[in-house]
Parts: C-alpha cells; structure tokens; sequence
C-alpha cells in the first residue's frame, strides 16, 4: 500500500457509500444531497490520480450546476418533505435490481481486474496547461461539435417547456 | 506509485450502484441520479486510463471534460422533459402507464 493507495481508498469510500445512500435512501431531497458527497468524492478521486482540471470542472459543473438542478426539479415536481415509500418500488423488485446491479458491477470487475496487475504504477499527472493546450488544438473541433450541443440543448428545454406549458389543460 | 485495482473497483461499484438506482426507483428524477452515478464510473475509469497510460493527446482527461459537458446538457434536456410530464399528467411516476388518467390518485 502506497500513500497514493490510502488516499484513493478514503475517497473512493465516500464515494461509494455516499452513492449507495444516494440509490437507497427514502427520502427524495436527501438522495440529491447524497449524489452531491458521492460527487464529491469523486472529484477526490480525480485529484489523487493526477487530473486536477478535471476534478475542478467536477465539482464546478456537477455540485454547482447538475445537483442545483435536480433539486430545482425535485421542488418543481413537489417531493414529499420527509420519508416516503411512494417512490419506491416492491420488494422483489428492489432485490432483483440490486442481483442485476452486483452482476453488472462482477462483469466489470471480471474483465478490469486483470487488466489492472498486481504492481503499484507510476501516474503520471496531467500539466493543466498542456492539456489547455491539447483541448484548443488537436480536440477543437470536438470542442466545438460540444458548445453547439450545449446550444442545442438550452433551445430543446426551452422549446419542450414551452410545448408543455401551452397544453396545460388541454385534452390529452 | 498506485495500484490500478482500486480505481477500477470504484468504478465497476458506481457503475453497479447506478444500475441499482435505474431499475430499482419510480420517481423519474431519482432514475436520472441513477444514471448521474453511472456516468460518473464511466469518468473514474477515462480518467484512471489517462492517469497511467500518458497517452500524447490527453485523452482520458479531455475526454471526461467532454463527457461531463454531454452529461450537463443532457440532465437540463432531461429535468425539461421530467418538469412537462409533471405539469401533464401530476406525476413522475415511471411505472405508471401512459393510459393512465391525468390525476392518478384513484390508481395508485
């Protein structure tokens, strides 16, 4: 166990914890508050593996902005303010879920751990501005190709709640 | 120095955990959070590439910029959809039908 090693181990545990209070918990709020720690976390993991560019976008697009938004639709749709079990479903169900999960989860593990080996490597951290420089030349038109699917997407949720709110009350 | 069978097993566990959260809630938005931490394994693992590899072009790291810029676009394109369905029919409920009738309090 390397100092890398035991750091990666406590982040990686919140983050797994967090995100398995986030899938279980009965209450609606507490859930996109849990995705906000397990998020979180993640952004540490980011850090300890060497990619400090991507941990900040981390924490700034997904605490600040993604998180932001699911409360706001959990709000909008008026969530029940305490435990509820409406949004949960049956028993059975839940625990076929969970198999499928743990065989999804086997699979992965199945075909990554070999390729992992059994020696600690080196890591290499990322040079924020190399990777500035790589994202405007070789990935530009990528980047490009993305602005426009953020465009794209501020005019679909405008247009999708603007087609909603005209049929309000509308025969269905 | 970092073993790799650590990020690797974070990341095949989000990705499971997510799985759970997809088929195991009804309310659309938790179903997204679901999706949100499948995602999120999905990063951990372009990044844990980038991390070792050294690839020329970034590529796992600028990649994750990417995939959580498409991630974003795609939770307003969601939360849009989820906030029209609630003002329609009252409910997010995924696992009821679209015969059901607009006020569903008789059927649940």
């Amino acid at each position: 166990m390397t100092s890398l090693d035991i750091t990666f181990l406590a982040t990686g545990a919140v983050t797994i914890a967090a995100a398995l209070l986030a899938v279980t918990t009965r209450q609606l709020v507490h859930s996109a508050l849990w995705l906000v720690l397990s998020l979180g976390g993640l952004a540490g993991c980011y850090l300890v593996l060497g990619a400090e560019l991507v941990a900040l976008v981390q924490v700034l697009v997904y605490v600040g902005a993604v998180v932001v938004l699911v409360i706001f639709a959990l709000m909008l749709t008026r969530a029940p303010i305490g435990p509820s079990a409406e949004h949960s479903t049956s028993r059975l169900h839940r625990a076929l879920a969970a198999v499928l999960g743990a065989g999804v989860s086997a699979l992965l593990l199945a075909v990554l751990l070999p390729l992992a080996g059994r020696e600690a490597v080196a890591r290499t951290p990322v040079d924020s501005s190399a990777l500035a420089g790589d994202l405007f030349g070789t990935w530009v038109w990528p980047f490009e190709a993305i602005s426009l699917l953020l465009l794209s997407a501020l005019i679909g949720a405008f247009s999708v709640s603007r087609l909603a709110g005209g049929q309000t009350g509308g025969p269905s | 120095m970092i073993h790799l069978a650590l990020p690797y097993a974070v990341a095949a566990a989000l990705i499971g955990i997510g799985t759970y959260g997809v088929l195991a809630r009804r309310n659309a938005v938790l179903v997204l959070i679901g999706i949100e931490l499948m995602l999120a394994g999905a990063g951990l693992l372009l990044i844990t590439a980038g991390a070792v590899g050294g690839d020329r072009w970034h590529g796992g790291n600028i990649l994750t910029l990417f995939v959580i810029t498409i991630a974003a676009a795609e939770v307003v394109l969601a939360l849009a959809v989820i906030v029209a369905v609630f003002r329609r029919r009252d409910s997010i409920d995924i696992s009821v039908t679209s015969a059901a009738p607009a006020h569903p309090e008789g059927h649940v």
